[in-house]
């Protein structure tokens, strides 16, 4: 089983228009990899200049933030989902 | 749903349809000129000869945008889009002769917001700026300031401001349904100004809410979507439902008109201060946006004109079970560690605050300060504004004023600035958080001897209660 990844409308054009992709990762940075392999050019557009994911993005695994788990290292296992998704204001 | 989907009344073509029309040889351009110079006007606001705004830009890359629902930088970085404007025009346009002029609303400044055709005006705005000279004695000031939103048209907050903006631009772009994530606040200007405009409304909010804001909500008749999660859960979900069912989310794809709104406080306090800024503000923070957009307005007004430039210190207010920005402004960071939120102040418990990054720039640069204070510290903030300036306040007005108490005694506020302090909401919404810390009636008999004897008790219990007085 693999993990599923949600993807926000405006990488939909890296993945053929699925909001939904199925990827074999075992952490978020090996699910960058991936992604990047399976869909090229989707890297640039998570991370900035410095491989870093951007600040301006959140992604949740199994609707946690990685900034409470372990960022970029944060174990992924077959069935976890991870949601990206672009940072919102408000109140 | 965007412009270019919509239908030309005149022609029953897109505007991607006569775009192409346009483009093609010299016949079609005369054949059509008349309509595509109609059409041009009517879908296309930011060429309109009446609209000051041209587009939005990327605030992080500078990426341009044409002026659609969208609120993040797709082609690029994901930052945040903000509205362009032709400061030129405007400043040929405007002077505060034709602001006194204007409505007694927002919309005297309506050359500074993002919409180009007939706003939905429900007398949002141009609420009190009172001289607060009991609460100044009481801290040690000498030039206090409240800007009171808390009785702000239509329903008792500032969020009026950016809803006002945002549905009017909601329903230029062709909306139908609008929407937006709330902690509560916003859920009630949203629904109730939908309302007034005839759009159909579906709110979210996390499930824990005050039973006023629920209330605020529900009696305004839209769908409401109590969420078994925090503000942060309850946006998350907002922005999925937002990629799929082509709603206007105020604070989502409309968030650049939406945002705006909030520079009117800065304008207003401006005018009513006799064309005046301040020395220093403090402003509370939730997702950091009425504070980076309150330093906004006053740069706009400066540089076209309408007010002199001088120094501004933006200090900010969280409450300490939700202080992202506070920690990391203490620590030195220009980056936000997420937390989740337990705190009474819940209109402003967001722990992923999307503007924290630009609230803490303008907070170091303006040489401000961000400080938290605990929900005792907030009680006693509501119970001060109350007794010493009669504004009953929520718990984001009373994290400000207690905020504003801990800088002055930590000599971060000057007591000879100018200082305004801007009270966001109004306090009958979360009348819970101050249940159990204020007084109960005497309860009497209808005879004088009963009034007597509890008046001394009253006395009594004043004299031991307010040493001070």
């Amino acid at each position: 089983m693999a993990v599923q990844v949600l993807i926000p409308t405006p990488l939909q054009k890296y993945t053929a228009d699925q909001a939904t992709v199925s990827l074999e990762a075992t952490s978020v940075a090996e699910l960058i990899d991936v992604l990047e392999a399976t869909f090229p050019g989707i890297r640039q557009r998570l991370c900035d200049e410095n491989g870093k994911l951007r600040r301006f993005l959140n992604f949740y695994v199994n609707s946690e933030d990685i900034r409470f788990l372990e960022n970029e290292t944060t174990a992924l296992q077959a069935g976890d989902e991870v949601s990206i998704v672009p940072a919102v204001a408000g109140g | 749903m965007g412009a270019e989907d919509q239908l030309d009344p005149n022609s029953g073509k897109s505007r991607s349809e006569l775009s192409a029309l346009i483009l093609k040889g010299d016949d079609a351009v005369s054949v059509w000129s008349e309509r595509v110079s109609v059409v041009t006007i009517s879908l296309t606001p930011a060429t309109l000869s009446g609209s000051t705004f041209t587009g939005l830009r990327c605030k992080e890359c500078g990426q341009l945008y044409d002026a659609g629902p969208r609120h993040v930088c797709e082609d690029v970085c994901f930052g945040p889009l903000e509205v362009v404007y032709d400061y030129e025009l405007i400043r040929s346009r405007v002077s505060r002769a034709t602001i006194e002029a204007g409505p007694v609303s927002i919309w005297r400044y309506r050359d500074f917001l993002p919409v180009a055709t007939d706003p939905i005006d429900v007398g949002t705005g141009f609420t009190p700026l009172l001289k607060a000279d009991r609460l100044a004695r009481a801290l040690g000031l000498t030039s206090l300031y409240i800007k009171n939103d808390g009785v702000n048209m239509p329903t008792l907050s500032f969020k009026d401001r950016v809803v006002s903006v945002a549905l009017s631009r909601a329903r230029e772009l062709g909306f139908t349904t609008v929407s937006c994530a709330s902690t509560g606040n916003l859920a009630n200007s949203t629904a109730a100004i939908a309302a007034h405009a005839g759009l159909d409304c579906c709110v979210f909010i996390p499930s824990d809410l005050e039973s006023g804001k629920i209330l605020g909500t529900l009696v305004y008749n839209p769908t409401l979507m109590a969420v078994k999660g925090n503000y942060d859960q309850v946006n998350r979900l907002c922005s999925e439902v937002a990629n799929t069912y082509g709603w206007g989310f105020v604070n989502i794809n409309l968030r650049p008109y939406y945002s705006e709104g909030s520079k009117t406080l800065g304008y207003e306090v401006i005018e009513q201060l006799g064309w005046q800024l301040p020395d220093h503000i403090i402003a509370p923070l939730a997702s950091g946006s009425l504070f980076t957009k309150i330093c906004k307005g006053f740069q706009e007004f400066v540089q076209v004109g309408l007010v002199e430039e001088k120094p501004v210190r933006f200090s900010g207010a969280q409450a300490e079970g939700c202080s992202p920005i506070a920690q990391a402004f203490e620590e030195g960071r220009d980056f936000i560690k997420p937390v989740k939120p337990h705190t009474i102040a819940k209109s402003i418990a967001i722990g992923n605050p999307a503007d924290g990054p630009y609230a803490i720039d303008i907070a170091r640069r303006t040489g401000g300060s961000i400080a938290a204070v605990s929900d005792a510290e907030i009680v006693e903030g509501i119970k001060l504004l109350a007794e010493s300036e009669g504004v009953f306040t929520e718990t984001a007005g009373g994290t400000t004023i207690a905020v504003l108490k801990k800088l002055v005694q930590q000599g971060r506020i000057d007591p000879s600035e100018t200082t305004v302090a801007f009270i966001t909401g109004n306090g009958l919404k979360t009348t819970e958080a101050i249940a159990s810390s204020i007084g109960a009636p005497f309860t009497i008999e209808p005879q004088l001897a009963s009034f007597t004897e509890a008046w001394e008790r009253a006395q009594a219990h004043h004299a031991v209660s307010s040493p001070a007085h």
